[in-house]
This record gives C-alpha cells, sequence and structure tokens, in this order.
C-alpha cells in the first residue's frame, strides 16, 4: 500500500476557516510534549506564553505595538498575493519608509511646526512606494521576475540606512556611533494611554485593514485583483490590464510596507540606527497567508504571531527555557498549517502495491 | 606574566567570594529573597564569541553567591522597538540589577531605568549614564596591541588582513592600536581592512578571509565573531587572532592567540554592591590590568623571543609604563595627530574615526 494525493472536488468552506485553529491547537499538544520532555509542566509553559502577555493593559499594548507592523505589511502583500503579484521585498520597503519619514523628522530638528508629523507618513508611504515601483517597473517593462528583485532591493534599503547612520545622518554628538539624534517629541507619534507605547498608528493600521476588506470586497479593483489571481486568463478576456494591477498591487503593498517602517522609527524607536525591524516584512509573508489573504483573517494571525514572540521572552524570563524553545513553537504552528492545507484540498488514496507497480 | 593576570583575577574573584560569605554571615545582611539579575543578550549564547563570554560572567554571579542570587538571561533580543519591552518586563518582574549587554541597547535601557528608579541597570559598551543606569567596556584595543607586535614578527609576506564588523570607534580603535605595534616591530608590514557589515555571519567572515589571504594576506585579525577566519587561516595555512572568546580549538594551528573578554570580576562585583548597597552609577573601562581584557594561551608555534616580547608588552601596560595610543602617531597622510612624549585621551579613543599611517584603504564614512 502507498498513499496517494488525489485533489478533492471543492474543498470544505469550513474546513478553510478551521485548518489555522486546528493548526494552533495541534502545535499546542505537541508542544506540551517537547515542554514536558524538556522538564517543564506543560500548563506552566502554555500559559507563561499564551496568558501571561495578555494579562494587563500594558501587556495588551505591547502585544498591539508588535503587532502593527507585522498586520500593515500583510495587508500590503495580501493584495499582491492574491493577484499572483510576489513582493517579497517588505522589509526593504519598511527600510525606505523608515528613511523616507525619518529624514524629514532628523531635518526639522527640535521645533518641529504641527505638520511635520503628517509629512512624515506622507513620506513614509511615498518612500516605500517608491521602493516598490522599482521591481514594478522592471516587471511590466521587462519582464523581470519580482520576487528577485523585491528581495534583492531589501539588501539595498538596507545598506542604504546603514550608510546614512554611519555617515551623513550620524548623531554629531554620539561619539561616531552609527545612530541618528533622537526626533524631537512633537514629530513622534502621539500615545494613546499614558503609560505604554500604544501610539497612532495602532488605529490607523485597523482603519486601514477594514480599508483593505472593503477594497477587496466591493470595489471593482478589487475583483480585477481576485479575477487576475485566480484565472489569468479570463483576466485578459475581461480586458483587465495585468500590467495596471501589477503596478497597483506592488505600490500598496510598499506604500503600508513603508507606513510600518515609519510607524517603528516615530514610534517606539525613536531615531534612525541601523536596525529598525527584526524581519517584520518577511514575517509579514507568514502573517498574510496564516490569515488566508484576509484583511481580518490577517489581524487576527497578526495578533497570534506578535503574541508567540512575546510569549516566547516570557517564557525565558520566568521558565528560563531557551529561545529556540519558540523557534520550534513557530515552526510546528507553519507545519500544522500547511499540512492541514493539503489534507483541506486534497485527499489521501490508499494504492495497491501491485497497481503503484503496474502503473509504474 | 599570564599568571599574574589569572592571579589577579583570582584575588578579585576570592575576594568577591570572601565578602559574599562575610555578608552571609552578618545578621540582618542576608535577604529572604533572592536578588534577581537580568541580561539582556544581542545574540545566543552559543559556545564562543560575544554574547557566549557575557554568559559566562552571568554564571560567575551564580558561582559566587549561589541561592542569594537568580539570574536570567533573554537571549536574541533585537536591536530596535523590541529591545525597551525585554528590559521593561525584566524590571517589572522584580530584576533589581539588568546587563543589557549591546550597544544598541542604550536609548531603551535610559528609557526603561527612568520608570524603575530602583532597580539598577548597567549598559554595555555605551556613553549613557543616569542615576540608576552605569556603563562599563573593556579597553580591548590593549590586547591589540599585543596581537600587533606578535603579528609583526610572525608575518613574512608585511600584508596583514583585517575583518571589520561596522566602522565605528571601537573597531577603528582596535584597527589603529594593531597598526601602531605591528610596525613598531616591522615598518615595512601594512594592514588590508574588509569591512563585512556584520558581528557574526560564518559565510561573509570565511569569505573575506580567503579574499584577504588571495591578497597575500598571511595573518588574519577579526572584529567580528565567528570562528570562520581562524578555520580559514587554518585551511590555507596562515596565522589568525580570535576574538572575544579562545578559537583555538576551531584552528589549532593557526590560532596566534586571541584577545579574550572577562566580564566575570565586572559583574560578580556589581552584583554584590547591589548585595552590600553600596552600588553607584558611573563608568567603568577596564583592560589588562582588571583582567577585563586577557590574552588567550600562545601557540606554541610562536617563537620564545617574540613570545617573551608580547609578555614584556603585557607586564608594561598592566604596569602602565606603556600606552597603545603614545605618540608620535601619524594619520594615513602623514600628518602628526599626536606628537611625542603624549598620549591620546579617553575621548579622542572613544570617538576615533581616523586610521592611523599603515591601514589601506578608507575608512567608510
Amino acid at each position: 500500500m502507498r498513499p496517494r494525493l488525489e485533489a478533492r472536488i471543492g474543498a470544505s468552506r469550513t474546513m478553510v476557516y478551521a485548518t489555522p485553529v486546528l493548526a494552533v491547537a495541534l502545535t499546542m499538544a505537541c508542544g506540551s510534549v517537547l515542554f514536558a520532555a524538556l522538564g517543564h509542566h506543560p500548563p506552566a509553559v502554555l500559559y507563561a506564553f499564551f496568558i501571561q502577555p495578555l494579562s494587563s493593559v500594558y501587556d495588551l499594548a505591547e502585544l498591539t505595538v508588535k503587532a502593527t507592523p507585522l498586520v500593515l505589511c500583510a495587508i500590503g502583500l495580501s493584495f499582491g498575493f492574491r493577484a499572483n503579484v510576489w513582493n517579497i521585498g517588505a522589509e526593504g520597503q519598511l527600510t525606505l519608509g523608515a528613511i523616507a519619514g525619518g529624514g524629514i523628522a532628523l531635518w526639522a530638528g527640535d521645533d518641529a511646526a504641527a505638520w511635520v508629523l503628517p509629512a512624515m507618513i506622507v513620506a513614509g508611504l511615498l518612500g516605500g512606494a517608491a521602493w516598490a515601483a522599482i521591481p514594478a517597473f522592471l516587471k511590466t517593462r521587462f519582464n523581470a521576475n519580482e520576487i528577485l528583485t523585491s528581495l534583492m532591493l531589501t539588501y539595498v534599503a538596507i545598506l542604504l540606512l546603514s550608510y546614512l547612520v554611519h555617515g551623513p545622518w550620524k548623531d554629531p554628538d554620539g561619539f561616531s556611533f552609527p545612530q541618528s539624534r533622537m526626533f524631537a517629541d512633537s514629530v513622534l507619534l502621539p500615545l494613546l494611554t499614558m503609560g505604554t507605547r500604544l501610539h497612532l498608528g495602532a488605529p490607523i493600521t485597523l482603519f486601514l485593514a477594514l480599508g483593505a476588506w472593503w477594497v477587496m470586497a466591493r470595489m471593482f479593483i478589487g475583483f480585477q485583483i481576485k479575477v487576475v489571481g485566480l484565472t489569468p486568463a479570463a483576466a485578459g478576456l475581461a480586458g483587465f490590464s495585468v500590467n495596471r494591477l501589477i503596478w497597483i498591487t506592488l505600490l500598496t503593498g510598499g506604500a503600508l510596507a513603508g507606513l510600518a517602517g515609519l510607524f517603528e522609527v516615530a514610534g517606539p524607536i525613536g531615531q534612525l540606527q541601523p536596525s529598525i525591524s527584526p524581519g517584520y516584512g518577511f514575517t509579514a509573508i507568514i502573517v498574510a497567508f496564516l490569515g488566508r489573504l484576509h484583511p481580518v483573517g490577517i489581524l487576527l494571525s497578526g495578533l497570534f504571531i506578535a503574541l508567540s514572540y512575546l510569549g516566547g521572552e516570557t517564557v525565558q524570563i520566568e521558565l528560563g527555557l531557551p529561545l529556540a524553545v519558540s523557534g520550534v513553537f513557530q515552526g510546528m504552528l507553519l507545519f500544522f498549517l500547511l499540512a492541514a492545507d493539503v489534507l483541506v484540498r486534497y485527499r489521501i488514496r490508499w494504492r495497491r502495491a501491485a497497481m503503484v507497480q503496474e502503473a509504474g | 606574566m599570564k599568571t599574574t593576570i589569572i592571579k589577579r583575577t583570582a584575588i578579585w574573584l576570592g575576594a568577591a567570594i570572601a565578602a559574599t560569605a562575610l555578608s552571609a554571615a552578618m545578621p540582618g545582611m542576608a535577604q529572604a529573597e533572592p536578588l534577581k539579575v537580568g541580561f539582556v543578550y544581542v545574540g545566543p549564547v552559543g559556545d564562543h564569541g560575544w554574547t557566549y563570554r557575557h554568559d559566562v560572567g552571568r554564571k560567575a554571579i551564580d558561582k559566587a553567591f549561589g541561592d542569594k542570587v537568580k539570574t536570567t538571561l533573554v537571549e536574541s533580543v533585537k536591536e530596535g522597538a523590541d529591545a525597551e519591552r525585554v528590559i521593561r518586563q525584566l524590571a517589572a518582574s522584580g530584576h533589581k540589577l539588568i546587563f543589557t549587554t549591546s550597544f544598541g541597547f542604550m536609548n531603551p535601557t535610559l528609557k526603561v531605568a527612568k520608570s524603575f528608579p530602583d532597580v539598577r541597570f548597567e549598559h554595555a559598551t555605551g556613553y549613557k549614564q543616569s542615576a540608576n543606569v552605569a556603563t562599563y567596556g573593556a579597553r580591548f584595543y590593549e590586547g591589540r596591541h599585543i596581537a600587533g607586535l606578535i603579528a609583526g614578527k610572525m608575518t613574512k609576506s608585511n600584508i596583514i588582513g583585517y575583518i571589520g564588523s561596522f566602522p565605528i570607534p571601537e573597531v577603528v580603535r582596535g584597527i589603529n592600536a594593531f597598526t601602531l605595534a605591528l610596525r613598531q616591530v616591522n615598518p615595512k608590514a601594512t594592514v588590508k581592512v574588509v569591512w563585512v557589515n556584520t558581528w557574526y555571519d560564518p559565510g561573509k567572515e570565511g569569505a573575506a578571509a580567503k579574499a584577504l589571504i588571495d591578497q597575500g594576506a598571511d595573518v588574519i585579525l577579526q572584529h567580528t565573531d565567528s570562528p570562520a577566519a581562524v578555520q580559514a587561516a587554518q585551511d590555507r595555512g596562515v596565522w589568525a587572532v580570535g576574538q572575544a572568546s579562545d578559537m583555538s580549538h576551531f584552528g589549532p594551528k593557526s590560532h596566534l592567540t586571541a584577545i579574550v573578554d572577562v566580564w566575570d570580576g565586572y559583574y560578580v562585583s556589581r552584583a554584590r554592591a547591589v548585595l552590600d548597597g553600596t552600588w553607584k552609577a558611573g563608568d567603568t573601562w577596564g583592560g589588562l590590568k582588571q583582567g577585563m581584557v586577557v590574552m588567550a594561551p600562545y601557540n606554541t608555534a610562536i617563537p620564545t623571543d617574540v613570545r617573551a616580547m608580547a609578555q614584556k608588552a603585557q607586564a608594561d601596560i598592566i604596569a602602565g609604563a606603556v600606552h597603545p595610543f603614545a605618540g608620535p602617531i601619524r594619520d594615513q597622510m602623514g600628518m602628526e595627530k599626536v606628537s611625542a612624549g603624549k598620549t591620546l585621551d579617553d575621548g579622542a579613543l572613544l570617538s576615533m574615526n581616523w586610521y592611523v599611517q599603515g591601514v589601506q584603504g578608507n575608512l567608510p564614512k
């Protein structure tokens, strides 16, 4: 007997939404075995991992702060992924947004006018979009693969930031260390509640997620994006311009990633430095797929992935578990999600070895 | 002289342990709750390199104070928005002494310190202090001076390869201290620098080492954390000097010595100060003398006279008779930066952003 995968005729809609939950449950079950093997009490670890980071207003604010850039980047990416435009370079677009907006903050100096922060937000959007425009141009003009161009531009963006903070934008009073001056308080994003780091970027992100849902569900452009993604030939017959959609999805993705970068430097970081993102642009790809490329799903998956990072820190502090454990945990989650996806769309058929031999 | 260092460290540690025993014996000094000490690391602990050496220091606290302390570590914390959250979480969960062991944690450490005035913070390699934030670092350049003397005697091609991480004062200072000592014993030798823009990337570091060897370098220095350069040197039959920890087991033939970070004594003394109630903020910049920088055992292939020279230099630095940045010092253009009889002060060392004569290439600005 040998197993074979056979496509199901129409996957169950319920299962499509149930699989992320199932994957989380399986991860917790297998994680418990892992924790027990490491000599820890599984309920205590699961509590420290998933409940403790949610146990106060401050903790919830931190979770939101961590999820904001992930959700923003993932929503931007989801437009492209739905249209088969594979922007892998959100990290670079995020960096350019931070550079463009942060540059204005540095230029404005200590007594910045009220319009500077809005200008920084616009610059963040434009900076990210401009960086995404390069792969869009190369794709539509020369048919260059956007996966490669957007990914490679990420490294260019990070080196550009590195050049700026080591060189022209270096803090003159900073002993030649690679960092800019601190931004003036007046150009930092306003905090929503005292005593936390929850900033204006979070509600803007929520608003944009709802907007994205409206665009995909109710607007003609959303329909075009879905058609191009599902059946490019039909889109061609209907007269939709594929090139136009490549431009729109890449620019949107770039702009939202750029905004995420600006929110980081004008929010919790407050200056430009060589590393402003621990890979949000890449993690956002996982967030986007975990959320089924749906804005509401992305909100939930962004919060969940953010929780997995916070939980990873909490188990280190409270229980002394190594960081590698949270890496294994995240890996298991993705494994189960992908495995469940396969089983929703395919069924396993057991074929007799003899038949396989005949066939092969 | 090596033994002197070990002796000094031992005396320091011994004193620390004795003081602990003493305070434990005194009634009223014993604390019911153990002192919680937190550590924030920029990388994984692993078994060599920067973070590993800090973790060895953490374990020294455990060893010195037993159940009077409880240490906690958080590894691979990125220098961005995450750092503040982790530091705050440590402070909020009862840690009264927190070590943040990377330069990029400076501003987050100060921010958290403001909201937790009763918690003591120790930030490695930074320059901003406050009432409850102390800074500390090590004069690794003293070790670079000794490495320079040895390299000057060991090189045949008179070309030294130097793998730099980022062009920050710390690294530039190391290159300059090395080059000055190198040319003191071998005026014909020059230093080629390759910047890899990373603290840890075995692939890049190995490639940089091979490129430098291809250009004729027969001694490889590194200011990065992985043992890739030591391994590449071993494969190609040239010399290498390890960084942060003793890397001799990665290249027993190539490994001349290593400049080893030793935080144990400092960490134990700071934890003791908190336990005693004598902790004060300030800046500590210790070197060979304080045992914060130690040379790894010299390769047996180093001739006896060279070894003696290195040991004498070490003793002279400890005694204060030799300063690695004593004049005359000329920059790359041949301009005199420090005249004879003068030495660079700490301020100039901490913000160093120019190359001395003998270093090839331009410093990235």
